[in-house]
């Protein structure tokens, strides 16, 4: 994930990271791990990112921060239940994989390149 | 191809969402959608979000997700359909193709699909949902997704930071986080092949799959491997993981 703040809202954090953020700590699917401090009206996002593992790597001469995923279990998936995945399409319109939620989905990367 | 496959299978409960990976966003993307005319979801992802939060490495690759939003498959390598005329591109290719690609096109050819089990699959699961063998339980589901451990998370970190770099215009500095990436993610596929694409030779549609140094100007390529080379290094016949059932 992204950052131009080293402090995030907590939906951003969510969509971002795929991991949500709950009374019992950080949660992805059934997996919650639990954090020192609970998140307020923002996320601060090199405390939580050490709590659950996730590597950030800083270049603030560009204003830029990016937060790793988390590698709980040494796998890329914690949990079987999908992120709520938010993506754009080709004019700028948000999509919500939870929107398709009562059907099958096949999700299919690809790339022109 | 796919948007048959999908209008075939939309009304038993299906739906096809389409992610192109592309630090270039839709200007790289938009002559691919515009020529595929999708019904279904088509989506821009410019910082691999799906390589963090889905474990995809290479492209083309599929989730398959069930209707309460649980992952039955994860990112796997998705063959194109079948095509019943035998029809395999949608592009033509000039005649007067560089020594380059008449390479790539050969190594690409060697490369495994396992399109007919991965079809008939995917058709089984469409038709049975939970019933399908093909569909595999959490557990199995995350125990079949990618090895990650800290290093690796890390690279995807320094991936975010090199497309965004990039998009900002500073594309020296992303080389060296794309740079990075590739050194703590040698399995990612996409994540070189992203990095090589914006390095273009020529003009046209295939500048951006060059992916390697410019016979002009070798010395200029910043990057350790290209696609030709670590094809061949790693055996166009590995190039894509066995299907497993």
């Amino acid at each position: 994930m992204l950052l131009r703040s080293p402090r995030v809202s907590i939906s951003e954090f969510e969509a971002g990271t795929g991991w949500q953020l709950k009374p019992e700590g950080a949660c992805r699917g059934e997996v919650c791990i639990p954090l020192s401090q609970p998140p307020g009206e923002s996320v601060d996002v090199s405390r939580v990112a050490k709590e659950l593992g996730m590597p950030l790597v800083a270049a603030p001469e560009f204003g830029l921060w990016a937060l790793g995923p988390a590698s709980i279990g040494s796998r890329a998936l914690a949990s079987a239940q999908a992120p709520d995945l938010r993506l754009p399409d080709l004019s700028g319109q948000e999509f919500r994989l939870s929107s398709l939620h009562g059907q099958k989905v096949l999700l299919y990367a690809w790339a022109p390149y | 191809m796919w948007q048959a496959l999908r209008n075939e299978l939309h009304p038993k409960g299906f739906e096809l969402v389409t992610v192109g990976l592309d630090t270039e966003g839709a200007a790289g993307c938009r002559a691919f959608i515009e020529a595929a005319r999708p019904e279904h979801p088509s989506l821009i992802d410019r910082h691999h979000v799906l390589a963090d939060l889905f474990g995809v490495i290479n492209i083309p690759s599929s989730v398959w997700i069930d209707e309460n939003g649980m992952i039955v498959r994860p990112a796997e390598t998705a063959p194109a359909p079948p095509q019943p005329d035998g029809k395999t591109s949608q592009f033509s290719l000039p005649a007067d193709l560089p020594q380059r690609f008449v390479e790539i096109r050969a190594e690409a050819a060697k490369i495994r699909k396992d399109t007919h089990a991965y079809h008939a699959a995917l058709r089984d699961w469409v038709e049975r949902g939970a019933a399908s063998r093909f569909a595999l339980p959490p557990d199995a589901v995350v125990e079949r997704s990618r090895p990650r451990d800290h290093a690796k998370a890390l690279g995807h970190a320094h991936f975010q930071l090199a497309a965004q770099l990039e998009m900002d215009g500073h594309h020296d500095a992303a080389v060296r986080h794309f740079r990075e990436a590739h050194r703590l993610v040698p399995d990612s596929w996409t994540f070189r092949r992203q990095a090589w694409s914006l390095e273009k030779v020529g003009e046209g549609p295939l500048a951006r799959f060059w992916q390697g140094p410019n016979p002009d100007a070798s010395h200029a390529w910043p990057y350790e491997g290209d696609w030709l080379s670590d094809v061949r290094k790693t055996g166009a016949e590995n190039y894509n993981e066995p299907w497993r059932p």
